[in-house]
């Protein structure tokens, strides 16, 4: 199979930060690869530059083997784009919106219009699509905007973070639409920062952190570097820390890590449900209180712990909160 | 829902920029942002609530005092300066709605698509030709209710509207790489009222040149938002009776002089707001 995505060294700086620092991927024809990483890993760059948007001060990139820095336009006309923030005009009907773009990436009159509504009609947002995209809510938004990048059926689809800030419902019909996008053959590259995410959606997953891939494999191994079931518990009073990790250690099959101030302790565990009745009976014969116990499947923090020794970080910037806030607003409507 | 089985022919495959694609984008981008009036139109009020407050202000209020002897002349005087004044404001639009554009991403969606570069600036120009000629039409009919009428031909007077479109068209593209350069609506509604502002008012729009002090008179002379006036104001027929021409070259020829400046307007800001917009990112 061929790749239709292929980057390789690509960095970005923006001042003292960088933002890539020598990233590569490659995305085969009709796979989807997940790009994993917490806010600022420099996902949304990648995609920035994948889709011609940004110029990488180093490194290459090709989609369908067009080079992005030399053939923008060429690449423009092969992809379908859904950025992180929905990029629809509020003003226009959800048809409106998508009749422009099929007219923008010149298919013409009649074929704009009938795409637009098959697109409406498979996005579930038929009854809406002559209401102005302003009262539609964030889940619409968003499926709108997926819509979009499919107008003109492009090889090659690129989404960024399609499902943040979306509810626990909107979510899950996200989901549904990329995944029946990924049975039909589509080639995707699509960011996240939830592992439960790529394991659902991707193939292959490549972790990024500081704009440089720390693991990269299917979410089955990487699942299995950081162990399958997790059980992770909060102790009420720190003083019975030092019980509860001799209690947590006695099943652990991992080194007990602790996080929040202490407090919380969690270890990996083979037999998750065996072992959670273990610890449970230990910490009863040793008089701890727990506030919180649990059996937990392995999460983008553990990832990141096993792989680098710190949690993912939320780093601060300004820009994003901005955009956030931009995001949050429109949201609400 | 139905499956979502994708054909892999890209529709769009090897779409080249050329003047009939340039052309087609810019009329797609024109008529999404005249959807906008059609779907807020209390924008229009908005834009329109101020020049006809200037009308009755000046014409009312000041009119008096400016020109005691001749109130009537006055108030015919005045309307080519608020058109002038409000064409040029509407440029503002322009940046403002760049801005708007940058701020939500949907920029970020135009450049991603395999459109012409150029389509969203020349759409956006030309969308807000549309707002000016709207808002000279109304300011027109309230002008005529106040006593304002137009002395020369029509001929003579469709001129001078042309005039001050193509005037206000040249603005809209200095204000077209201004958005683009301060990607914020509040930003560009301050840095528009500061710099055109006092380019009305160090003018001969509102008020005759004569009482200007000598350093701010000559500003006044060759300034282009005088001459766009005095020219509209020579194909309206509504110079003062008693009032002395300036003798400036700019006022002896105010529809070349205001060409020139149009024409070198748009060849300096045109490339550089295309320039601004192939490597801007939100
Ligand atoms: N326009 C910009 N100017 C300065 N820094 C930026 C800009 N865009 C992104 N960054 C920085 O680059 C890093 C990667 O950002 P980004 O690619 O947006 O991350 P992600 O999408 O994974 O959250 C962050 O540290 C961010 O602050
Ligand atoms: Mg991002």
């Amino acid at each position: 199979m061929s790749d239709i995505i292929v980057a390789s060294g690509l960095v970005k700086r923006y001042g003292e930060v960088t933002a890539l620092d020598g990233l590569d991927l490659r995305v085969p024809e009709g796979t989807v690869l997940g790009l994993l990483g917490p806010n600022g890993a420099g996902k949304t760059t990648a995609v920035r530059i994948l889709t011609t948007l940004l110029r990488a001060d180093e490194g290459q990139a090709t989609v369908a083997g067009i080079d992005v820095a030399r053939d923008p336009q060429g690449v423009r006309s092969r992809i379908g784009l859904s950025g992180q923030y929905a990029a629809v005009d509020e003003h226009l009907t959800g048809f409106e919106n998508l009749d422009m773009v099929g007219r923008l990436y010149g298919l013409g009159r009649t074929r704009s219009r009938e795409r637009a509504r098959e697109l409406l009609e498979r996005f579930s947002l038929a009854d809406a699509g002559d209401r102005p995209s302003k009262t539609y809510s964030g889940g619409m938004r968003r499926r709108l905007d997926l819509a979009a990048a499919l107008v003109a059926e492009p090889p090659v689809l690129v989404l960024d973070e399609p499902t943040t800030g979306l509810d626990v419902r909107a979510r899950q019909e996200m989901w549904d639409v990329i995944q029946e996008l990924v049975s039909g053959g589509s080639t995707l590259l699509l960011t996240t920062q939830y592992l439960e995410e790529a394991d659902l959606l991707a193939d292959d997953i490549i972790v990024i952190d500081h704009g440089r891939a720390i693991a990269h494999g299917t979410a089955d191994q990487l699942k299995s570097q950081v162990g399958g079931e997790r059980v992770e518990l909060v102790v009420q009073d720190e003083g019975d820390t030092r019980a509860a990790f001799a209690a947590l250690a006695t099943v652990a099959t991992s080194e007990v890590q602790r996080s929040g101030g202490g407090k919380r302790l969690s270890a990996r565990v083979d037999a998750g449900q065996r072992a959670l009745a273990d610890v449970l009976h230990r910490l009863q014969e040793a008089g701890v209180e727990v506030l919180d116990i649990g059996l937990r499947r392995p999460t983008l923090d553990d990832v990141f712990l096993e792989l680098t020794g710190h949690v993912a970080e939320e780093r601060d910037n300004e820009a994003d909160q901005d955009r956030e806030l931009v995001g949050s607003k429109e949201g609400s409507r | 829902m139905t499956t979502l089985t994708e054909t892999r022919r890209p529709a769009a495959a090897g779409r080249r920029t050329t003047p009939a694609t340039v052309l087609a984008d810019s009329w797609v981008i024109a008529k999404r942002n005249l959807i906008k009036i059609k779907r807020v139109p209390e924008i229009l009020v908005f834009i329109l609530i101020s020049p006809i407050m200037f009308v009755l202000l000046f014409a009312y209020v000041f009119g008096g005092a400016i020109t005691p002897a001749d109130p009537e002349a006055y108030r015919e005087f005045l309307i080519a300066g608020i058109f002038a004044q409000t064409v040029v404001f509407g440029s503002t639009f322009t940046g403002a709605g760049l801005a708007e554009d940058m701020q939500k991403g949907i920029i970020d969606r135009f450049r991603s698509l395999p459109m012409s570069r150029a389509a969203v600036l020349i759409g956006r120009t030309a969308s807000d030709v549309v707002y000016n000629v709207l808002t000279l039409i109304i300011m027109a009919l309230t002008g005529l209710l106040v006593g304002w009428r137009i002395r020369n031909s029509m001929f003579d007077a469709l001129a001078g509207f042309a005039l001050l479109l193509v005037f206000a068209y040249a603005f809209s593209w200095v204000m077209a790489y201004v958005g683009l350069l301060v990607p914020s609506v509040e930003v560009i509604n301050n840095a528009s009222f500061i710099v055109i502002m006092p380019m009305t008012f160090i003018s001969n729009a509102f008020v005759p040149l004569e009482s200007f002090p000598t350093p701010l008179r000559i500003f006044a002379e060759w300034n282009p938002v005088s001459t766009v006036t005095q020219a509209s104001r020579d194909l309206f027929g509504n110079n003062l009776p008693m009032s002395a021409p300036s003798d400036a070259w700019s006022l002896q020829n105010p529809v070349l002089y205001t060409l020139i400046w149009t024409v070198v307007i748009v060849l300096i800001f045109a490339p550089l707001s295309i320039a601004r917009y192939r490597r801007t990112s939100a």
